[in-house]
């Protein structure tokens, strides 16, 4: 694989092909979780973390499955991960697995997993499955932070909440109030809230992609008209 | 014959997916099992020793443990665990996992601590599932309702005391949630009576 091919999974884990935004898998956990900065970032790390071990292992037997047995090859394959990854954390991180705890088997609800063994690493290499999960869970989790700081801020007009629950003691001054005596909006902490603000975000990014585009079409106009 | 044999093979290979999946998670299971149980040993124990200061009892609290069963007063139709500190064998304090069974958004499950004389040691709330950013201020973390519960019992406040204001009681109800506050004020209340009534068969 050449760089610029790396370049470009990147690009499409991050933006282009945004496991959220674009193809719009993972909603359930998605807007059950997004509901503080922090929360979004736990759920959004260990799905992360899943994505990569789950495309990493479907890329190394990629060629042993037969096509008609893919499918529960893969959902065993994603919820032995999961499965091995809440009884690790439980184990050797229990703080951190008393707040992602409740998460983690919400990922296997997470279409996008599948999604990405079934499209991606059931037909690329090792290296390139690695970085494509890597990127499509980091894409996800930008975007569930994303959401996660905008309902907090409406929400209860705060940021960064109960972040020493996952960083420790030294961040619980992380945390910061921005409208005192707020007295919370319900709606954007409330599911409904979520799919409004989820609904906002696309149009943004679509508003942007347009953008982008008209300013492409003008470039390659002038052009045309500068060697014409 | 050609598809039977297809047919075989790819059920042996799901077979064999099975089994290493399997294998692999029974394998963690095997090998976390032991240090899960003790981590949420060590999480109970450190709620408790909130609770029930560690210098004040010398035995196991954690073993020490009577189940009792009680739908009415306790709030479970299943048997509730209740951990007794003692102090050179005298009773010390009990600790009642009880359940308000009629919050918002269905069971909560608290820790309610009572000294030997009747009076709150404190409560905490274990397990919930009331409304995020109203329902949940029950939460230590969140706010310090739950700490005012502290040094109460069941003459302090009189019984017409134990409801939230909006009931003519005494305690705090919050903006927006009423119906969590009122459930665990009313367990708490059940609770202490629970242990009045029943206070020298606990110890046993």
């Amino acid at each position: 694989m050449s760089d610029t091919n790396y370049k470009q999974i990147i690009n499409n884990g991050l933006w282009v092909n945004n496991a959220a935004f674009v193809q719009l898998l993972g909603l359930c956990p998605l807007l059950a979780v997004s509901n503080t900065v922090i929360n979004g970032l736990g759920l959004g790390l260990a799905t992360t973390l899943t994505l990569v071990a789950s495309n990493v292992m479907v890329s190394l037997i990629r060629h042993w499955v037969r096509p008609e047995i893919r499918i529960p090859v893969f959902v065993l394959i994603i919820a032995s991960t999961v499965t091995i990854i809440e009884l690790s954390m439980n184990a050797w991180f229990h703080e951190l697995y008393n707040i992602l705890g409740i998460f983690i088997p919400l990922i296997v609800t997470n279409c996008a997993i599948i999604a990405r063994a079934e499209a991606f690493a059931s037909k690329n290499s090792v290296s390139s499955s690695l970085i494509d999960g890597l990127f499509m869970g980091l894409g996800f989790t930008a975007v569930l932070v994303t959401l996660g700081a905008m309902r907090e801020l409406i929400g209860f007009g705060t940021l960064f909440q109960q972040a020493h629950l996952m960083f420790g003691e030294a961040a619980r001054d992380f945390s910061f109030t921005l409208f005192e005596n707020y007295r919370g909006y319900l709606l954007a902490i409330l599911p409904p809230g979520a799919f409004i603000g989820l609904g906002f975000l696309i149009a943004i990014k679509n508003i942007i992609d347009k953008k982008h585009q008209a300013r492409d079409k003008v470039v390659s106009a002038e052009t045309v008209e500068v060697t014409g | 014959m050609n598809i039977v044999r297809n047919m075989i093979i790819s059920a042996v290979l799901l077979g064999l997916f099975a089994i290493t999946g399997t294998f692999f998670v029974s394998y963690t299971h095997e090998n976390t099992i032991e240090r899960i149980n003790k981590n949420k040993r060590q999480a109970l124990l450190k709620t408790l020793h909130v609770l029930i200061s560690p210098k004040d009892h010398d035995n196991d609290i954690f073993t020490d443990i009577k189940k009792v069963t009680n739908k009415d007063l306790l709030g479970s139709k299943k048997p509730v665990n209740i951990y007794r500190a003692r102090k050179n064998n005298n009773p010390v304090a009990v600790i009642i996992n009880s359940t308000a069974p009629d919050g918002y958004n269905g069971n909560i499950e608290l820790l309610v601590a009572i000294r030997y004389n009747g009076e709150l040691a404190g409560v905490r709330v274990v397990q919930h599932k009331e409304t995020p950013g109203l329902g949940d201020a029950i939460e230590e973390t969140r706010s310090d309702w739950i700490t005012k519960f502290k040094h109460l019992s069941l003459t302090n406040p009189e019984k017409k005391g134990w409801a939230v204001k909006r009931d003519g009681g005494e305690f705090d109800q919050f903006t927006g949630a009423t119906i969590t506050p009122r459930a665990i004020v009313k367990a708490v209340h059940k609770t202490l009576t629970y242990y009045k009534k029943h206070r020298d068969s606990l110890y046993e």
